[in-house]
């Protein structure tokens, strides 16, 4: 019974492989579609109360650029990322654990509206989550 | 039937309270309430605390399950208080039907788990928690008549838990390792140790992948001793948790639990419902 079940379990995951060799960037319909995730994601966040706050002193049109580029980076488009470190931009913003998973709750509904697949979200997210660690509490 | 009256309680509670309930972590990371009220799995509890509290926050839950196989029925409620994603502290009862011999064995734990490290999120490694489970049978009569040595025991357990983002094939892959130190027969329902028995370190582990945010299917695999001589087996389980929003979650699971008291092949359903707020 036990070999059963565990090999149900591998024959479910093997279903799910189908992996694509195109690059996330790619997946993402390159430098447009991840302009129009930011996009989504910008209003996501000028619709939250709670999240609002922290951009008071924000120029919006400066975090669309770099956080533009730092997707297009972060997801092996060509391009680098020149803009400030996530420690100099978070430094002084004192960003709770929950805040901070509420902003990738954002994130994740910025997707959602922008039809990104599942699997490329949970991608992106991957490459996003070491971050953490340079942008809370500090 | 009261069963069924606590479930559309709890739900109803939910929802009145849902306006101060903590969200501070990501949607389905605290996993569901095992049945022994710990957080977890079905059977295995989990390195996370149950609750969606952040470490500024606090959050307390509730939830009822029953475990329904061929010759018993086990039902369990209980509530959990998360203390600042540090401590969880939790209580449950659990109520197992013989009907055969027409008898009920009640069981209480009150169970505290302290998490040591990490995020099964963020981590590098992952999280580490160290939980406790004080079990205390309301009527040691059947627990006696069967040989174990005591109406009352303590397991200790440490588990290990990781969420890896998009792992197999871009989804998220989830898993959990938990080494039990306990001589509990039957969770403690029969009740602790037997003749010449002594605790003894029991393995148990679960994974799930997440087929979208809020649907995970896993397997669980819980390593039982056999103290009383009664052909106890090693627990398993196949199951499908629904996580809508943060503040329900309903778990289904298929149970294969062997030999128990005698009866043989112990197969058949398992459904939960956890309240978060």
């Amino acid at each position: 019974m036990k070999a059963v079940l565990v090999l149900l379990f591998i024959c479910t995951l093997a279903a799910c492989t189908s992996a694509s060799k195109l690059t996330l960037y790619q997946q993402l319909d390159g430098k447009a579609g991840i302009t129009r995730l930011v996009d989504s994601f910008i209003n996501q966040i000028g619709n939250d109360e709670i999240i609002l706050p922290y951009f008071s002193h924000a120029n919006v049109a400066h975090f669309r650029a770099g956080f533009i580029s730092h997707l297009c980076a972060l997801t092996n488009g060509s391009c680098e990322y020149k803009g400030d470190s996530m420690v100099d931009i978070h430094t002084g913003m004192h960003i709770t654990e929950a805040d901070f998973n509420r902003v990738v709750d954002l994130l994740i509904n910025a997707m959602n509206e922008q039809q990104i697949s599942h699997s490329v979200q949970n991608q992106i997210l991957a490459k996003m989550a070491p971050l953490r660690a340079q942008i809370i509490k500090i | 039937m009261n069963w069924l009256k606590t479930v559309v309680g709890l739900l109803f509670c939910v929802y009145s309270f849902n306006l101060v309930a903590a969200q501070g972590k990501l949607l389905a990371t605290p996993g569901v309430s095992q049945i022994e009220g710990s957080a977890g799995g079905g059977i295995v509890p989990w390195a996370q605390l149950a609750g969606y509290a952040s470490d500024e926050e606090f959050a307390i839950n509730g939830f009822c399950s029953r475990a329904d196989v061929t010759d018993y029925q086990l039902d369990v409620c209980g509530a959990q208080v998360n203390l600042f994603n540090r401590v969880e502290l939790s209580y449950a009862q659990q109520n197992f039907d013989v009907p055969a011999l027409d008898t009920q064995i009640e069981q209480s734990i009150t169970a505290a788990k302290v998490r040591l490290y990490g995020d099964i999120v963020y981590s590098q490694w992952p999280q580490l928690s160290l939980g406790v489970q004080y079990k205390s049978l309301d009527d040691g009569t059947v627990a006696t008549l069967v040989g174990a040595q005591e109406t009352s025991g303590t397991d200790i357990y440490l588990a290990a838990s990781k969420l890896h983002l998009g792992a197999i094939a871009g989804y998220n892959w989830f898993w959990n390792i938990t080494t039990r130190y306990s001589d509990a027969n039957q969770l403690g329902l029969l009740g602790f140790g037997g003749k010449d028995a002594n605790k003894e370190l029991l393995f148990e582990g679960s994974t799930a992948v997440f087929l979208s945010r809020d649907i995970a299917v896993g397997i669980e695999y819980r390593q039982k001793s056999n103290n009383l001589g009664l052909g106890e087996q090693d627990w398993q389980d196949l199951f499908v948790a629904w996580m809508p929003n943060k503040h329900v979650s309903v778990t289904a699971a298929w149970l294969g639990l062997g030999s128990i008291a005698g009866a043989k092949d112990q197969a058949g359903w398992y459904l939960s419902v956890t309240g978060y707020w």
